[in-house]
């Protein structure tokens, strides 16, 4: 129990650095590369929530995917490696407000409304939470109450191919 | 563990991810920072399905699974639109892209 | 709970171990290696020309199709995987459904193909 809010803090302080040196840096590379350990702390945080498989996902789709893409957009726009000179607009301050703003409103009421709600224990073995939360019953799911949705995706993923190829295809 | 320690968790990345999108005018920036906030709704999705049972629990992974699906086509599209505007404009300074205002 | 999570202590200890053998080596290094500035040792080639330009070159937007094309298709196996896991539950439903699925994104594949997209050039 102890280790797992030991692990959280580890996981919540370098998640929440890597973010803010994600929006603050000078280097745009920089920035995907922070955007790794945030991602990467993520994932870790699934997996104290006990979803394995997004998890997982999280890893290969993000990490291993849509930071390679971010990696090709910043090299593709001549991102200057090294530092550039200005990547922020004139209105930091303002958007900074904005920001504390709502971590304020949403701060008070998750306080307010969730309190000391516990999340609840499972005390189960591994093969038995694999059963009722793994990959399998991801699956099981998917192909019963959500198999609409996921045909879906299929339509969706071929619209941002055409799209993308439309876009970027030097005519 | 609280319920609220991964909420709130995602409520920081939100925020952050606001202060990104407001504060970057680097296109490319502005869309890491959208993967910020699409972030902190995934641990909000997987965070309350632990409440529930275990069917609540899948609904919650799946869903967190379609939004990083979306989140990867959205990113897809997002860039090869900042890509267009490089090549047009020969800049992704997003302040420079203002032919829309009057 | 505490069963699953200790599985998974394993790669905590495998990540931590890595990170400090890594930091290690390198922090080691730092302390006792010699440290002796020159401002011949940042230069490209320590003899010959002095290179000309920018050694900054542009990749073409090719290569972002392709990195998008792996992309989409990661995404598709994400979706395969719990197909596998249950792939005789589901029988023949499920492979009917899986062939939507991926008949629908080669549909994708084919029309980058034929808009060229595919050809190295």
């Amino acid at each position: 129990m102890i280790a797992q809010n030991i692990a959280f803090g580890i996981l919540a302080a370098s998640s929440v650095l890597a973010a803010i040196r994600m929006v603050t840096t000078k280097n745009v590379v920089h920035a995907a590369l922070y955007l790794v350990v945030v991602l990467g702390s993520v994932a870790a945080n699934y997996i104290l929530l006990a979803a394995e498989f997004v998890a997982v996902v999280q890893l290969l789709v993000y990490i291993g995917a849509i930071v390679v893409l971010f990696l090709f957009g910043v090299m593709l726009t001549r991102a200057k490696l090294g530092h550039e000179g200005e990547l922020d607009n004139d209105q930091r301050g303002l958007a900074a407000v904005t920001a504390l703003l709502i971590l304020g409103i949403l701060g008070y009421v998750l306080v307010d409304y969730f309190g000391d709600d516990k999340l609840p224990q499972l005390n189960r073995t591994h093969e038995q939470l694999n059963a009722t939360r793994g990959t399998g019953a991801v699956g099981n799911a998917i192909f019963s109450t959500y198999l609409i949705p996921f045909e879906v995706v299929s339509v969706l993923l071929l619209a941002a191919l055409v799209g993308a190829i439309v876009l970027a295809r030097r005519d | 563990m609280l319920l609220n320690q991964f909420l709130l968790l995602g409520a920081v990345l939100f925020c952050i991810g606001v202060y990104g999108v407001l504060a970057r005018k680097n296109g490319v920036l502005v869309l890491m920072s959208i993967e910020l906030i699409l972030n902190s709704v995934n641990i909000n999705l997987v965070a309350f399905g632990m409440m529930g049972g275990d069917a609540a629990a899948i609904t919650g992974q799946v869903f967190a699974l379609f939004v990083i699906t979306v989140a990867a086509a959205e990113v897809g599209v997002g860039l090869a639109i900042v890509l267009l505007i490089y090549r047009n404009r020969t800049t992704v300074d997003l302040d420079e892209v203002d032919l829309m205002k009057g | 709970m505490s069963d699953f999570l200790q599985a998974y202590l394993t790669v905590a200890v495998f990540g931590g171990t890595a990170g400090l053998l890594i930091a290690g080596v390198l922090g080691l290094g730092r302390l006792i290696r010699p440290s002796r500035p020159n401002p011949d040792k940042l230069t490209t080639y320590e003899s010959g020309v002095d290179p000309v330009g920018s050694g900054f070159s542009q990749s073409q937007v090719r290569y972002y199709i392709f990195a998008l094309l792996f992309v989409l298709f990661d995404v598709e196996a994400v979706f395969i995987f719990p197909w596998a896991v249950g792939l005789e539950t589901y029988s023949y439903f499920g492979l009917v459904e899986m062939g939507i699925f991926v008949f629908i994104l080669v549909l994708g594949l084919v029309y980058a193909w034929r808009k060229g997209v595919l050809r190295w050039v």
